[in-house]
């Protein structure tokens, strides 16, 4: 019912500010009690984000402009070369293209799959809070745990996964040596661990979608799949947006799986799954030492990231609204009149 | 929020941070080392080491030393992969210092990038320490104007370790002298060791090697100057004739024939152990450990005092003094405490780190040492042989890992990943070389 309430409230306001003759210095303190107060109330988090989140990706500018090394520290203003030498690394090409390539494997089915999940633990289930803790488990498992137990079953010769795989006839994978078989790997990791807990934001969204709206969706005729299209996803476009972009976000700075996916960590011999926070991470931190450099891949990666989330978050609005109007759109406002209808009853 | 974005917040975080306290902390002289003996002073102190692994230094160990010296209190802070302690090292040397241990381990490897920062250290060159080890094992430990920064620990000597039951099967003698024999005693080689491979195999499922990338780094060991002039300029890959050498042996049919084609620490080399995957593996000392862990129920493994190419060198530690260390000069005491011959061999005894100083060698609680596992080989014997075959001390300079990858890189795609033949897979190392941009 809150979703069509008219937004009349307003009209009591406006006559409301009348003058009084003097205006004592309490009030005065109490109107900045009303203006300011808010500010103050969630300045914390503006300060906490400025002093770790502004600051920082204003220094790695700072630092990216200058030959710096780990321990050496500040060396010459060297303008922009880090930057043309990252664009000439062969490494960093080979790891946007894994980078990319990971997050199209991982995130497309990590979404699509948290939604299903999501409508299914928001039917009427026994044992609800056991299935929701179930699919938030493989998130309470620490990443690098995660990726030494799928190192296991994704070994070449000795793996789990090959000898599943051979007892069907199919030849082993060469998951560490074979591109596209590593990224398949690592996104199987990431979504091992994100799709549940993507699920169970999905789920709270879902829970909040009016109960009235599915029994008029009953009531018009549509099955559990037409309801799910037309009432659930539109409902929970905010949400979706929501997913989307974090996923993105992080998706596009996978780190630990591919650290751990081999005892190196330097991404295999030919650089197969190596993602560009750990050539991030190599430059700066092992073999080169090299922090103006990495920090330059960082802003890279930090335009790359606001590029692609900034495409994102068009898409999945394209999409969401795409879905909402038409059919879906019908049957929402028919059961807004039904619910009106109800409630004036 | 996701947790990898918090991750890239406090990565830029950490960037920003260590820069900022390195600039703010350069400007700062190491504090000048105290004059005078500091544990004379009644003062109470506690120090600090930081070590990784397993050093062998227990609390009782540790406890040893306040009987001495009373009013110290030594703590002991352990890190469960060496990486870790690295990245807490270099992260907070770069920050100017603070948060350090009084006594710091390091890896011989870290070596070629820390000497380059020799003043962050104290240096611990003095008289009580003087001849305590053999120069391979200092040489990478002092700067270029003979500064002292580290104090050997433990040393990587390389032996061969076999599977004496595949051995047996294939028809090949077993007793670890005749092994030795076989293999060419006092003169083996690697061509010899490749030809008994090569009679191995004919023979027997299982590989003669684990690795390529292994015999490898068993090689380059061997180089005086493998990738660096010893002024430290690097030498141009393509011209580097010495390692192209190595590198066309390892990578080459013959040699290739003999190899497992695993990548050491993989989960298939660790699977491999138990099913007879190779024979015979380049061992330092420390290696009886890993090779314990992996082969729970094989009983076949031995160690044969005898190294193609003469001796050979693979790991070890130091302790260091960082300079900005509060109590530094009660910490080098200390430091040469722990490194005394006497102690280390309790911490051989303890963990079975192979004691770097010439004069453990000859104590009996070593020279008696056996391994149960190895079927009792006097591991204090050969270790110590190997010890001291030991004649070259291989140069690695700043760049050494990084261009050691490129071609460690090239045998792994030949050897391992099978994606490219030998010519390309060097092609590759060129590339990657020149990408380096040194």
């Amino acid at each position: 019912m809150s979703v069509q309430s008219p937004v009349e409230p307003e009209s009591d306001l406006a006559p409301a500010p009348r003058q009084p003759r003097r205006v004592g210095f309490s009030q005065t303190l109490s109107r900045w009690d009303v203006k300011v107060s808010p500010y103050l109330y969630i300045s914390p988090f503006f300060i906490l984000f400025f002093i770790t989140g502004l600051f920082p990706i204003l220094y790695t500018g700072y630092v990216s402009v200058h030959k710096w090394q780990l321990l050496q520290g500040q060396g010459d203003f060297v303008g922009f070369d880090n930057y043309v030498d990252v664009f000439k690394q062969k490494d960093f090409w080979l790891s946007l293209r894994n980078t990319l390539s990971i997050f199209v494997i991982s995130a497309v089915p990590q979404v699509i799959a948290a939604i299903l999940i999501a409508a299914f633990l928001d039917q009427n289930l026994r044992a609800k809070t056991f299935w929701r803790m179930g699919v938030l488990l493989p998130y309470v498992v620490a990443p690098v745990a995660v990726g030494l137990i799928f190192g296991r079953l994704f070994a070449d010769q000795s793996g789990l996964i090959n000898a599943w795989l051979g007892a069907f006839g199919i030849d082993p994978v060469r998951w560490h040596v074979d591109p596209l078989a590593s990224h398949i790997a690592i996104a199987t990791m990431v979504n091992f661990r994100w799709t549940g807990y993507n699920a169970l934001i999905f789920l709270a969204a879902m829970q909040a979608v009016p109960r009235e709206l599915y029994e008029a969706a009953i009531i018009d005729g549509a099955g559990r799949v037409r309801s799910f299209f037309s009432v659930t996803i539109p409902q929970i476009r905010a949400t979706v947006l929501f997913v989307v972009i974090t996923s993105t976000i992080g998706g596009l700075q996978i780190f630990d799986e591919p650290r751990v996916f081999d005892s190196a960590g330097a991404g295999g011999a030919s650089r197969q799954w190596l993602t560009t926070t750990l050539y991030l991470y190599n430059t700066g931190w092992s073999g080169q030492y090299n922090l103006g450099r990495a920090a330059a891949i960082a802003w890279l990666l930090f335009v790359l990231i606001l590029v692609i989330g900034l495409v994102n978050f068009a898409l999945t609005q394209r999409i969401a609204s795409g879905s909402s109007s038409g059919p879906g759109k019908k049957v929402k406002r028919q059961s807004k009149r039904y619910d009106s209808n109800r409630t004036s009853a | 929020m996701r947790k990898t974005t918090r991750k890239f917040l406090a990565a830029t975080a950490g960037v920003a941070s260590i820069a900022l306290l390195a600039t703010a902390c350069s400007s700062d002289d190491p504090k000048p080392a105290s004059t005078g003996d500091a544990t004379k002073d009644s003062k109470p102190i506690t120090l600090t080491v930081a070590t990784f692994n397993n050093f062998g230094y227990t609390d009782e160990l540790l406890a040893e030393y306040t009987k001495t010296h009373p009013n110290v209190t030594v703590k002991q802070t352990v890190a469960a992969k060496s990486e870790d302690a690295r990245t807490n090292l270099t992260t907070k040397l770069a920050a100017g210092g603070a948060g350090l241990a009084d006594v710091e381990a390091i890896e011989i490897d870290w070596l070629p990038e820390l000497i380059q920062s020799s003043d962050k250290f104290l240096d611990l060159n003095s008289d009580e320490v003087e001849g305590r080890w053999l120069e391979f094992k200092t040489k990478p430990a002092t700067a270029a104007d003979g500064k002292l920064i580290g104090y050997g620990t433990d040393v990587g000597p390389e032996a061969i370790c076999y599977r004496s039951d595949l051995f047996e099967a294939a028809g090949l003698p077993t007793d670890p002298a005749e092994v030795a024999e076989l293999l060419g005693g006092d003169g083996a080689t690697w061509d010899k060791y490749f030809e008994v491979g090569k009679t191995f195999v004919d023979k027997s499922e299982s590989a003669w090697f684990d690795s390529a990338n292994a015999i490898y780094q068993g090689m380059v060991n061997q180089l005086e100057a493998a990738y660096e002039n010893t002024d430290g300029t690097p030498i141009p890959l393509a011209e580097n004739d010495q390692v192209k050498g190595l590198y066309e042996t390892v990578t080459g049919a013959q040699v290739q024939e003999l190899s497992a084609h695993l990548g050491q620490w993989s989960e298939d080399w660790t699977a491999s152990f138990q099913k007879n995957g190779f024979a015979t593996m380049l061992c330092p000392a420390w290696m009886t450990g890993p090779i314990e862990q992996n082969s729970g129920g094989i009983t076949g493994w031995n160690i044969a005092d005898v190294f193609p190419g003469g001796g050979g060198n693979w790991g070890g530690s130091y302790l260091t003094v960082p300079a900005a260390g509060a109590n530094a000069e009660a910490a080098k005491e200390l430091a040469a405490w722990l490194t005394s011959p006497e102690i280390q061999v309790k911490a051989f005894l303890n963990a079975g780190t192979f004691p770097s100083q010439t004069e453990a060698l000859t104590d009996p609680a070593l020279t008696d040492a056996k391994n149960d596992f190895f079927n009792n080989a006097p591991v204090g014997t050969i270790f110590g042989n190997r010890y001291k075959a030991i004649k070259v001390t291989p140069f690695k300079g700043p760049n050494y890992f990084s261009i050691h990858q490129t071609v460690g890189d090239a045998i792994t795609k030949v050897d391992v990943d099978k994606s490219a033949d030998s010519a390309a897979a060097w092609q590759g190392a060129l590339d990657a070389f020149n990408a380096l941009g040194l």
